[in-house]
């Protein structure tokens, strides 16, 4: 059910976010989707790719400062309040959410956003007590690459 | 006494002598130095100029009216320019070793020697040593003022020398287990060095005796003082003195460890504004600026020792009358001027060392783009206090920040850097980039 997410170290200053992205597609690796959180001073850069491992392995030979993290893809109906009702649900499972942001694909109506938990496997048993669909790797690539 | 960590013994009465008496002391032989320096043509010269004679020497605070002394002086008289004596009548020379090449050279008479023996037994046991205790010396025996002088001072207590010498660290962890020592003599960086190879032996503090040590011969910190005091079960002591002023013995911790009394009936020392000149109010970090009132072979007028502390002159609980200096908290040589604060890159290395997530690499630049200083400071980032979350990175940025602040008194804008992005050359890292027009003292 868990999503491996690459987050990459983003130095305050031109060139180095679009580095990293390069770098990542002279290696053939598609980026799924990506968030970048940044403040004047830093930024931190989270991808999903299919092949993470080889993401981390390349940017890391690059010098970059990167860490792996579990997340959630959770789908999400495509229409107004079908974000809303899936946030309520959290809530009342007491769940924390650490940060979300929207996959870029969508699949049959359904949207899908990626979600971190402070406790995935929590997360992953209160959302399926309430039969929402958590999304594997596979599922998700297959949505992405069609 | 009780409230000493153990018994507060004063080796010599001088260093009790009441404060009037200590003034109208150093006068008296201020007045001497001055006509025995009357031998050296650079002070012969330089007393002329200012139309200064030893007559016109009546309390000690006419120091002022005498001439300054710098490094560069006594290159430019390479190598014994600056002798007051005939050169038979030396009985020692050491020398500082000199970054630029060429040492710069110290010269002793017998008398000398015996002062400088007595000045060092006087801090010596000012922190502990006694008659009955094995000492080891890990200090460099040679040219070096260290090795040499802790070891007269330690012979004149009476107690028992291990002339271990520094290096070769295997053996000294070797000799503190098998002869246990109770005291250790070195430079605070080979302690530490020595504690490190001791523990990875597999040996702790309860494998060895040692229960004082006298730290001298480089900056250090208090946090590396807790820190060597844990790893070896000891007390350490701070110690200062400079070889061109005579080496180790200028001024040492006594029992209550709130600053260095300094041998004032041999040294007076003045805290100067490095720019101005002037004395700074006390309690405030100045530049040392010392001169010899009892030195035969090279007296010193004023040598600016470029070494920046605070001096205190209240009366300290141990019964010493000499005044207290504050550890040397950097140099003149790499000190900023930020918003009027003194700032020292060694202490944003100390702040920079109290966070986990941070590495001591760093690179400070300053600007004034308009009427303010503003300080940068960028920190490599320790890859595994790297975080996917923002908050937690906030916190890490925050803290440094805020270390920053403690030590330093400022608050500089912060940047986190990728490892291994900061230039290093020559191994020696770049830590300061000034970028001000007609910054202060620059
Ligand atoms: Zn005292």
């Amino acid at each position: 059910m868990k999503i491996q997410q690459i987050s990459v170290f983003i130095e305050n200053r031109p060139g180095h976010l679009a580095a990293q992205i390069r770098a990542l597609a002279e290696a053939g690796i598609n980026i799924v989707t990506l968030s970048l959180a940044d403040t004047e001073q830093f930024g931190i850069l989270r991808l999903i790719v299919r092949d993470w491992e080889k993401a981390k392995g390349v940017l890391e030979a690059a010098g970059r400062v990167v860490k792996t993290t579990e997340v959630l893809a959770i789908e999400v109906e495509d229409r107004p309040g079908g974000l809303a009702e899936l946030l309520e649900v959290i809530d009342a499972g007491g769940i924390n959410v650490e940060y979300m942001y929207a996959f870029t694909y969508g699949f049959k109506g359904r949207a899908v956003m990626i979600f971190r938990f402070e406790d995935p496997d929590a997360a992953i048993a209160a959302l399926q007590a309430k039969g929402i669909g958590v999304l594997d790797a596979v599922d998700l690539f297959r949505r992405a690459e069609g | 006494m009780t409230d000493f960590p153990f018994e507060n013994r004063i080796w010599d009465p001088a260093e009790t002598l009441a404060r009037d008496e200590l003034r109208a002391l150093q006068a008296e032989r201020l007045r001497e130095t001055v006509a025995r320096v009357a031998h050296v043509p650079f002070y012969r010269r330089a007393l002329a100029e200012r139309g200064v004679g030893a007559d016109d020497i009546r309390i000690a605070d006419d120091v002022r009216r005498l001439p300054f002394t710098t490094k560069e002086d006594l290159r430019q008289h390479y190598p014994l320019g600056f002798l007051a004596v005939p050169r038979e009548e030396l009985v020692r020379l050491h020398g500082s070793s000199g970054t630029t090449g060429k040492p710069t050279f110290v010269a002793y008479t017998a008398e000398d020697l015996e002062c400088w023996a007595n000045l060092c037994a006087r801090f010596l046991v000012a922190g502990g040593l006694r008659r009955e205790h094995m000492v080891q010396i890990a200090f460099g025996y040679g040219l070096f003022t260290g090795g040499f002088g802790l070891h007269q001072g330690v012979e004149l207590v009476g107690a028992s020398i291990i002339p271990a010498a520094s290096g070769n660290t295997p053996r000294q962890v070797m000799l503190l287990v098998d002869l246990r020592p109770e005291v250790l003599i070195c430079t605070p960086s080979y302690a530490l060095n020595i504690a490190e190879v001791a523990r990875a032996k597999g040996y702790g503090p309860d494998d060895i005796a040692l229960q004082f040590a006298h730290f001298g011969g480089e900056m250090w910190t208090e946090d590396m003082r807790h820190e060597i005091e844990r790893a070896l079960g000891i007390q350490a002591f701070n110690n200062y003195g400079l070889s061109e002023i005579i080496g180790p013995g200028v001024s040492g911790e006594c029992a209550a460890r709130g600053g260095m009394h300094i041998s004032e009936d041999h040294f007076l020392v003045e805290c100067l504004d490095p720019d101005t000149l002037e004395p700074v109010p006390e309690g405030e970090q100045g530049e040392l600026v010392i001169t010899t009132l009892t030195k035969q072979a090279m007296p010193l007028l004023r040598y600016r020792t470029r070494d920046i502390a605070a001096l205190d002159s209240a009366p300290c609980r141990c019964g010493r009358t000499g005044t207290r200096m504050s550890r040397v908290v950097g140099r003149t040589d790499d000190m900023l001027i930020i918003r009027g604060v003194n700032v020292f890159p060694s202490q944003i290395e100390e702040a920079l060392l109290r966070v986990d997530g941070a590495t001591p690499h760093y690179l400070i630049e300053v600007d004034r783009p308009g009427a303010m200083d503003e300080v940068k400071v960028k920190v490599e980032l320790r890859p595994e206090a790297f975080s996917d979350r923002m908050d937690e990175m906030q916190r890490l940025r925050d803290r440094i920040g805020r270390e920053i602040f403690t030590v330093t008194g400022l608050r500089v804008g912060l940047e986190l850097v990728e490892p291994q992005t900061l230039e290093r050359s020559a191994g020696k890292a770049l830590r300061v980039i000034d970028r001000r027009q007609n910054r202060p003292g620059g």
